[in-house]
């Protein structure tokens, strides 16, 4: 029965090797200069939260990653995927 | 001989008319259409030019959504029998994204967007996008982009394999790092296939074709369209 519903939570981020301008400046330019200069990185990158259905919470995050995956919703030269979490709703 | 090029309109394209214009009016030999990205059959033509601007508001990534357009699908048809595939600026992004090309560009490093003229060192004159020029020729032409920081995780490979066309240099042809725009790897503008079929390069050659466009009279856009006719005429003698 796929009439279960889940919603999961996915980051797309910057490979290491990539440069990551926009983490770059909020450390440097808003973080560091404002007294915050215990923090010494930032990395941005890419939330999207979908809702689907699926039989239980494994075919969901299956289901997800192979989307990604078929349909480079995240770049694999320059991104790596992470789910975040898996919940019913 | 009819040789005949498609470009293809995306939902965001808007270097599709300066291209098509260029093609029509400013170059030789050639009859073009402008063709809805839904609507491209590619039996109908010689080569294709995925021009510049956005496409679908560039959302998730610039290009990755028109990379899933069936034109891409028709595009890869030629991609694989030897037919020219160019991709400028918006379509330089999609070729990446169709993994036509590899790599991919990234936001520039001043995460701003990028309207200048800039000098590119031709590296690769043996392309369908490239073989008007002399190795070490400089072209100026203008950019246009937010995303066009070219980045691979195997330059080794682009490079062994002569990969890496176009660089951004100084006018003198010297790749420096302030002659380098957007902070791509190695200065890289412009970058084509194994089989040299299928160019993608962030600059403009279609805003740099007419003197009357460039600040000091030059028309070197015109080189490279006029390259890719060429090479069409190549193939089909």
């Amino acid at each position: 029965m796929d009439n279960q519903e889940f919603e999961v939570e996915i980051t797309l981020m910057n490979k290491p090797a990539a440069r990551d301008p926009v983490g770059e400046t909020i450390q440097k330019d808003l973080l560091a200069k404002k007294g915050y200069d215990m923090v010494f990185n930032v990395r941005s990158g890419q939330f999207l939260r979908l809702k689907l259905k699926a039989a239980d919470e494994i075919q969901a995050k299956k289901i997800v990653e192979k989307m990604c995956n078929d349909l480079r919703i995240f770049n694999p030269v320059t991104q790596n995927l992470t789910i975040l979490k898996v919940s019913k709703l | 001989m009819n040789i005949k090029i498609a470009v293809i309109e995306f939902a965001g394209s808007n270097c599709d008319l300066d291209t098509l214009h260029v093609l029509k009016n400013v170059i030789d030999d050639v009859e073009a259409d402008l063709v809805w990205h839904n609507h491209f059959k590619e039996s109908k033509y010689d080569g294709v030019i995925l021009p510049g601007g956005f496409a679908f508001g560039d959302y998730l990534r610039a290009g990755i959504i028109a990379a899933h357009s069936p034109a891409i699908d028709e595009a890869r048809i030629m991609l694989d029998d030897g037919r020219p595939v160019i991709g400028i600026c918006n379509g330089f992004q999609i070729l990446t994204e169709a993994q036509f090309l590899p790599g991919a560009l990234l936001r520039n490093d001043s995460l701003k967007f990028i309207c200048k003229w800039v000098n590119l060192q031709i590296v690769n004159n043996n392309t369908a996008f490239s073989n008007k020029m002399q190795l070490g020729d400089v072209c100026a032409l203008p950019i246009a982009h937010a995303e066009g920081r070219y980045f691979t995780d195997n330059l080794k490979e682009l490079e062994e394999n002569n990969q890496i066309v176009f660089k951004y240099s100084t006018e003198q042809g010297e790749l420096t790092k302030e002659a380098n725009p957007n902070g791509s790897l190695e200065n890289i503008a412009g970058i084509c296939n194994m089989e040299q079929n299928c160019i993608g390069l962030m600059p403009h050659p279609e805003r740099a074709s007419e003197a009357i466009l460039s600040p000091k009279r030059t028309t070197h856009g015109k080189l490279f369209f006029e390259s890719m006719i060429e090479f069409i005429k190549q193939r089909l003698s």
